[in-house]
């Protein structure tokens, strides 16, 4: 089974929400009310104290479960925290990362990402433990046995340079998604340019999937040596401009605001001209 | 000679092949082309699409007629078409980059619809038509510059600084412009006005 995820819902037939009556849903007896207000609160970013509290409450809930044991609204609270970036929500996200639940453990590493919390450095390297040889499938799921590609980007993100012996290993993993997670990491945590090589080269992949995905990675970590593979690889043009959005946004500091931009913000912002 | 070649677009039936009909159609200028050309803009083959609208841009004013009925139903064709009509430049796609930009709902066709608002080759227009149509672009690229979406006002910026090669149009843009620099919270927006005004 495929959870769903908050694409579904489309403007048009999600009932219409205030952020009072999505709180009060919160509480609802309908499970499937509890879940919709969760993710409806970070979709429009409710940044209420009260909103918070609650939603750090749903991390914890134990009434919404799935068939395989999992914990739906604890999902969705956990991604809703994330956007809402209220640091308050750090030590029960942290808790989250030992949920039996796969997904709640993803979305709290994705959610620990966007908060760039150093705290949760050895929380989140416990999940790294034994290595690539315990990165495995799990047999009948469609996932390995924890969220490395999420833990590796929020370790890269905070950047833990602590964890750097830990992360390099998987630059050799089998799964794509988690070794781009590993390049953009090292990336991240040591500036070599060889890793912003590595996913340079996965452009030139065969699989638009992986293109696209690691357009997102050049972006994130604004690798200035992709640009001009950005914007010929092969995928769509909304793809490309966030890359260089990315890549732009790492060239351009509070100084430079000030003055004039650069030659390399000019040379990403020639690119993304030309892919209007 | 170019029915054949247009047959050959019709049966390729690898991506492979398409691409390799297509740049053989392209090589000859012919305006009974044209059609299967801009066919090709559906065939969600980005290749052959890319060599199409190099194509259909040479021939330039020729193609602009049937350039301007649009796919209503493949929002990815429809950016092909707006593209190429920007390229061209023809003042008379003013009324579909218009429409495109203020009104469609995909973000590629928006983008390059506003880019082309800014390079139409308004001298090919007489007074008062010309001052008509440039009150009209500007205020299309006004009025997207507020888009909530960053890439629609990062397309109206590059719009807006084409436009501002006409000197009546300056003032107006410019102030639009220095009101982003202070109020856009997008990074990537305030460095793209900076260069447009640099």
């Amino acid at each position: 089974m495929r959870e769903p995820t908050a694409s579904e819902y489309s403007a048009e037939t999600a009932p219409q929400l205030t952020p009072e009556v999505a709180l009060a849903n919160l509480q609802s007896s309908d499970l499937s009310l509890r879940y919709y207000a969760a993710w409806w609160l970070g979709k429009f970013r409710v940044r209420r104290p009260d909103v918070i509290n609650a939603l750090i409450a749903a991390l914890e809930d134990e009434a919404d479960r799935t068939e395989m044991g999992g914990y739906p609204l604890r999902r969705n609270a956990a991604r809703a925290l994330g956007k809402l970036g209220d640091n308050t929500a750090i030590p029960g996200l942290i808790k989250c990362l030992e949920c039996p639940d796969f997904y709640v453990r993803e979305a709290a590493a994705q959610s620990l990402q966007k908060l760039r919390e150093k705290t949760a450095a050895p929380a989140l390297m416990k999940m790294l433990a034994g290595g690539v040889a315990e990165a495995v499938q799990v047999p009948g799921r469609p996932h390995l046995n924890q969220p490395y590609e999420a833990v590796i980007e929020a370790l890269g993100a905070i950047g833990a340079t602590e964890a750097i012996s830990l992360i390099s290993p998987f630059l050799e993993h089998e799964v794509p998604g988690v070794n781009c997670a590993a390049a953009r990491a090292m990336y991240q945590l040591t500036q070599d340019p060889i890793y912003g090589e590595r996913l340079v080269k996965m452009l030139s992949s065969e699989d638009l999937k992986l293109r696209r995905l690691v357009l997102g990675d050049l972006g994130a970590i604004g690798y200035i040596g992709a640009a001009e593979a950005i914007a010929s690889t092969k995928a769509e043009n909304s793809f490309k401009l966030m890359a260089l959005k990315g890549l732009l946004e790492h060239q351009l500091t509070p100084e430079s605001e000030a003055l004039s931009v650069s030659d390399h913000a000019i040379q990403v912002m020639n690119l993304m001209d030309s892919l209007l | 000679m170019t029915d054949e070649l247009i047959r050959a677009v019709a049966l390729a039936d690898t991506p492979e092949k398409m691409v390799a009909a297509v740049k053989n159609l392209a090589a000859v200028p012919d305006v009974a082309a044209i059609p299967t050309l801009i066919a090709v803009f559906g065939y969600n083959n980005p290749t052959a699409a890319t060599v199409a609208v190099a194509a259909l841009t040479a021939m330039g004013a020729i193609a602009v007629p049937q350039l301007l009925s649009l796919d209503d139903y493949n929002y990815g064709a429809r950016a092909y078409s707006i593209r190429t009509l920007a390229a061209i430049g023809d003042p008379r796609a003013l009324d579909v980059l218009i429409t495109a930009a203020a009104t469609d709902f995909a973000p590629s066709v928006r983008r390059a619809a506003a880019q082309g608002l800014g390079n139409l080759d308004w001298h090919q227009l007489n007074s008062p038509q010309r001052e008509t149509a440039l009150k009209k672009a500007l205020e299309t690229l006004l009025l997207i510059s507020q888009d909530s979406e960053w890439s629609i006002r990062y397309a109206a910026v590059v719009g807006l600084q084409a436009l501002a090669q006409i000197p009546d149009l300056q003032p107006p843009i410019h102030t639009r412009l220095q009101q982003m620099l202070t109020t856009d919270d997008e990074k990537a927006i305030r460095a793209r006005v900076q260069l447009a005004i640099s």
